[in-house]
């Protein structure tokens, strides 16, 4: 820290990230919440722990590499240059400053924040598979898309210097497609191999509905899942820094937020927009389900979502109506698909954050069309084609390929399905039995008392 | 090895115990994720096969479904 400005600065951005960290842990609360929530009793504790493990496997194998691959990957590489070794060097788990280090202050919670990212990008696909995969291969999947494939989406699409930015003027600020576009299409890739839970769909094509056990925290949530969203947004924001900070195009000495592009946009911005979206989504939501409570709220993140690619720039009366409009697509697709592929996913997460996504991007691209993807010289600028290719490389070829392919491979190793009778009993029918046996055991010691 | 606090923080880099063995470390914490992953996927094998063995008649399933509530 060179001068008392430059300490104030870092330790202002240090404490700035670790406050989103704790917030964005809320989004993790919040999804297992909503996947308990929607289980039926007899799968819910197995629900829960499928959820919770993520959290360890990810942050681990994030340490290990998921983290150097956002560093030496934005090039592609071989697309506009090779590896970044170099950069990717300070942040290799080999690093002196990825442990206590006191001359580097700040790498740990910039990593932690991305984390964050990552669990929830698993998190999304973890409550669209409940109640038929197996824990370990879910697990599996998880640390594909938390520390490999999402963090190389953000290398190319969410970083400054990546090629989709500088080739493609692919602009998504809060992660229409980097986050929910990916996860979207991952969730979508499992589904097709995984198949639907035993008796969801009728003999003549028709699906049951499989009541949440407990509507009350589904909903409820969903809630956790909007105010974790709020430290997400602010994560997506570098808080503080100064035109010669940038190194770009912009000129004289106001200091500014910046999104992960470095594009300037402020805290009023996001707030504004997060909220118009959110009241988008809710309102379209409320009106297309006729006022069903689980969509409703699904709408609220499908137009937080929608928005959300370009919700550094829009007007808020923009981000409402875009924000509706993702609603109203994701709702639509989520029955089309349901209906015509026989496709079951429990809690809407393809919708929600993959359709929701992937509309969100193509919309920014026409929304934004023209304006700058960035403060350096030489970058393409925003426009619809190169938005919606983008859409596509996250939904498409970091999303669901991988994920299918990952899902036939432990399909084909009977890996990825639990068995038939275990999926009919329920997978926490011992525990259950158990802990009747357990209560049954007290009711006749207390009787035998009385 | 750090050995006193009185120093200039200025010049005070990495101060975590066994620098120089981060790769070693990593090794062993690669060594660990996969192996936790070997033993889970086998132990999840084993108990789902014990479970039909032991649970998985017509009459057991029934009576679970009728246990359990959804």
């Amino acid at each position: 820290m060179g001068n008392n400005l430059d300490a104030l600065t870092t330790v202002f951005t240090e404490f700035y990230y670790w406050v989103t960290v704790v917030f964005m842990f809320l989004i993790h609360v919040g999804f297992c919440m909503y996947e308990v929530g929607v289980s039926r009793r007899r799968n819910h504790l197995h629900t829960l722990m499928k959820n919770t493990m993520l959290i360890p496997l990810v942050t681990i194998t994030f340490f290990f590499f998921g983290w150097w691959i956002y560093w030496a990957f934005p090039n592609g590489p071989f697309i506009t240059g090779g590896l970044e070794l170099e950069a990717a060097a300070a942040n290799a788990p080999t690093s002196p400053n990825m442990g206590t280090d006191l001359s580097d202050r700040i790498t740990g919670v910039f990593w932690a924040a991305f984390l964050l990212f990552s669990w929830t990008a698993a998190s999304i696909v973890s409550g669209s598979v409940i109640e038929r995969i197996r824990s370990g291969a879910f697990w599996i999947i998880a640390v594909m898309i938390g520390s490999v494939t999402w963090i190389i989406d953000a290398a190319w699409g969410w970083s400054a210097n990546g090629w989709m930015v500088k080739l493609l003027g692919y602009h998504d600020a809060y992660a229409s497609g980097v986050i929910h576009g990916i996860a979207g299409g991952t969730a979508l890739g499992v589904l097709v191999v995984l198949g639907p839970r035993l008796g969801r769909f009728r003999a003549d094509g028709t699906a049951r509905d499989f009541v949440p056990h407990n509507p009350w925290l589904v909903t409820v949530g969903l809630f956790l899942i909007y105010t974790g969203f709020w430290g997400f947004y602010a994560a997506c924001n570098v808080p503080i820094i100064s035109p010669e900070g940038i190194g770009g195009l912009i000129t004289g000495e106001t200091w500014t937020a910046t999104t992960i592009y470095l594009t300037p946009t402020t805290l009023g911005a996001i707030t504004f927009n997060f909220l118009m979206s959110l009241s988008g989504g809710l309102l379209v939501a409320y009106l297309i389900s006729n006022g069903n409570p689980f969509w409703t709220y699904s709408g609220g993140l499908a137009g937080i979502i929608t928005a959300s690619a370009g919700n550094d720039l829009y007007h808020p009366i923009q981000a409402m109506f875009i924000a509706g409009i993702g609603t109203f697509i994701a709702y639509k697709m989520h029955y089309w698909v349901e209906r015509t592929f026989k496709i079951d996913d429990a809690v809407g997460a393809v919708a929600v954050h993959g359709y929701a996504g992937f509309a969100g991007l193509v919309i920014a691209g026409f929304m934004l069309w023209g304006y700058p993807s960035s403060p350096y010289e030489g970058y393409a600028a925003i426009n619809p084609l190169g938005n919606t290719i983008g859409a596509i490389i996250m939904f498409f070829v970091l999303g669901f390929l991988p994920a299918w392919i990952v899902a036939k491979i432990l399909n084909g190793m009977g890996l990825l399905r639990i068995p038939r009778e275990v999926e009919l009993m329920g997978l926490d029918f011992k525990s259950l039995a158990d802990e009747e046996q357990a209560r049954q055991d007290v009711r006749d010691a207390e009787k035998a008392l009385v | 090895m750090l050995t006193s606090w009185a120093v200039d923080l200025a010049n005070v880099k990495a101060i975590y115990p066994w620098q120089g063995a981060e790769l070693i470390m990593v090794i062993a914490g690669v060594v660990a994720w996969i192996l936790w992953h070997v033993i889970q996927l086998r132990e999840e094998k084993e108990e789902f096969q014990k479970d039909v063995e032991e649970y998985g008649s017509k009459e057991s399933i029934k009576k679970a479904l009728d246990d359990h509530s959804l």
